[in-house]
């Protein structure tokens, strides 16, 4: 089977100004070349826990291990936050250099690359997520969602096996999100890169290969997006609502439309529909 | 609000663009020396025409140098007002009322605003010219003879170019608050000094606290980019001396002999 890239074991986790489990037994292996979606409310751990991925955080108890390293030692923190870059929800407040270009390169200068490398990467992180065109402009001039894919490039160019998206479409308008998650999602598919995509957003999660919700500092449900979302009544009562296709497809069946299970795009949605439609005229 | 030039870079390619960050920082010191030491109205020519040159070198619009110099246009009139009534001086040139204009005044007020023109115009080449990021590694390499001394170049450098790539957000999140107060009552406009500086503090406490938080989140994320300091990193603009920074020093030189020939040889006000 594929090889796991992060492994957590019995992690706990408590911030310092606090006597609370932030974190509470988590038990995790997360495959490379995944898409995993995190979901929970406000509050239920999910930030906690990508942070605890690339050293950001330590565990109080237990252990997190990328690509078999401990984030516990202090020696591999680089090699950690090489292999497993992360973004994060403010756009503006991720971005170090006043040029595009500068800003990619920034990762780079702090893991020693040789100045001849660099822009070679540079032009091949911006591509990868549609920027080359906009190399020489001053970040501030960019939408929320080209800044997103600028901090994406700037992580690129350090060649990473995983990428840690911590709600990184929470500030953005609807067509900012999209080109987000497009970026995301091809990078995924073409480049095998991992993605740990963490958001409140359930439609944003109809499309990862594995859903994780996290209630009160657990994982609580850990399945295919079908398997998730299956069950409206569960999902509500830790504080989410379903994506809007499930919605739908659970008012019609309790109205006595016989549809099957699992529908959570529009797609599916207007398959199952024609489908039925077809059926009924042939009666 | 928005429309400062100093710290925003032009991007075009030119010769002032491609000379090195070390020689540029230098050569605006020696230009600033140039213009302290100009002893006569005279001695501005050699001045202007340098700046006219590196100006045209730079193709930066001279509507970018101009748009440079609004911000300091009541500084601008008050320097010219407050020197042209209130200078010194034996001969009366002209006379209305309490108001009198005497030769020194007329002099000093001509002297210390083409001083305050040229100064700012000049300087704002160097930003216009150098991106922020070249310019404090520019900075970082001129200052690192003194990290031997302790002096934490990189840091300053560091700290340098996050200012300059914070300076827009930040204006801009204070226009934001300003009409979030404006829209619930709040008045920046009106009222005596005291009243004014009381209105402010609705708009700095807010701006204050989130500047801390996206210093949190700033920190945070260039950890997670293996932001280590100063020590085995890597540049992506790596400073070269050229021919043309040669030619750059020649130039500078020149304008300061010229400078100060004119101081001497010729004797004007």
């Amino acid at each position: 089977m594929s090889e796991t890239i992060f492994s957590l074991r019995d992690v706990n986790y408590i911030y310092d100004h606090g006597d609370e489990y932030a974190l509470r037994e988590i038990n995790l292996d997360i495959n490379k070349g995944e898409f995993v979606a995190i979901l929970g409310h406000n509050g239920s751990g999910k930030s906690t826990l990508a942070k605890l991925l690339n050293g950001l955080f330590i565990p109080t108890d237990g252990t997190v291990l990328v690509n078999n390293m401990d984030t516990q030692e202090s020696k591999f923190i680089w090699d950690i936050r090489k292999c497993a870059g992360m973004v994060f929800q403010n756009p503006d407040n991720q971005i170090v250099a006043t040029i595009v270009r500068d800003d990619v390169a920034f990762g780079l200068e702090n893991i020693g690359i040789p100045t001849e490398e660099m822009p070679e990467r540079i032009d091949k992180a911006l591509k990868a997520v549609n920027m080359l065109e906009f190399i020489d402009s001053a970040p501030h001039m960019l939408s929320g969602g080209q800044k997103q894919r600028v901090a994406i490039a700037g992580i690129l160019a350090m060649l990473p096996e995983a990428l840690i998206l911590d709600e990184s479409t929470a500030m953005l308008d609807p067509s900012g999100r999209k080109e987000v998650l497009e970026t995301v999602k091809k990078l995924n598919r073409e480049n095998g890169i991992t993605v740990i995509w963490i958001t409140h957003f359930m439609q944003e999660a109809v499309e990862a290969d594995r859903v994780l919700v996290m209630n009160d500092g657990k994982i609580s449900l850990d399945g295919t997006p079908k398997q998730v979302f299956s069950d409206g009544r569960k999902i509500r009562s830790f504080g989410l609502d379903v994506p809007p296709m499930a919605r739908l497809s659970e008012e019609l069946i309790n109205r006595g439309i016989v549809l099957p299970n699992g529908i959570l795009t529009v797609d599916d949605m207007q398959r199952e529909v024609l489908k039925l439609w077809q059926s009924n005229l042939k009666m | 609000m928005r429309d400062f030039t100093l710290g925003q870079y032009y991007p075009v390619d030119s010769v002032v663009h491609r000379l090195d960050a070390r020689s540029k920082i230098l050569l605006t010191i020696a230009y600033i020396v140039a213009v302290f030491m100009a002893g006569n109205l005279i001695a501005y020519i050699p001045i202007l025409a340098f700046v006219l040159l590196a100006a045209r070198l730079s193709k930066v619009p001279g509507k970018m140098l101009i748009k440079g110099l609004r911000p300091l246009r009541i500084l601008l009139i008050f320097t010219f007002v407050l020197n042209l009534f209130f200078g010194a001086g034996e001969h009366i040139l002209f006379e209305l009322g309490p108001l009198t204009i005497r030769d020194e005044g007329l002099s000093n007020a001509i002297h210390f605003t083409l001083r305050l023109i040229f100064l700012v115009s000049g300087t704002s080449l160097l930003t216009l010219t150098t991106s922020p990021v070249v310019l404090t590694d520019g900075i970082e390499m001129l200052c690192s003879p003194l990290r031997r001394i302790g002096f934490p170049a990189h840091e300053m450098a560091m700290m340098m170019t996050i200012a300059l790539r914070f300076i827009p957000t930040l204006v801009e999140e204070a226009d934001k608050i300003m009409k979030a107060q404006s829209a619930r009552g709040a008045d920046f406009s009106s009222g005596n000094l005291k009243q004014r500086a009381t209105a402010m503090i609705p708009l700095l406490v807010p701006l204050f606290i989130s500047a801390f938080r996206r210093a949190g989140d700033l920190a945070m994320a260039m950890e997670s980019r293996c932001y280590h300091g100063g020590e085995g990193r890597t540049r992506l603009h790596v400073l070269r001396f050229q021919k043309i920074d040669f030619y750059a020093f020649v130039s500078v030189t020149l304008l300061i002999a010229a400078v100060v020939l004119s101081k001497n040889l010729i004797n004007l006000p």
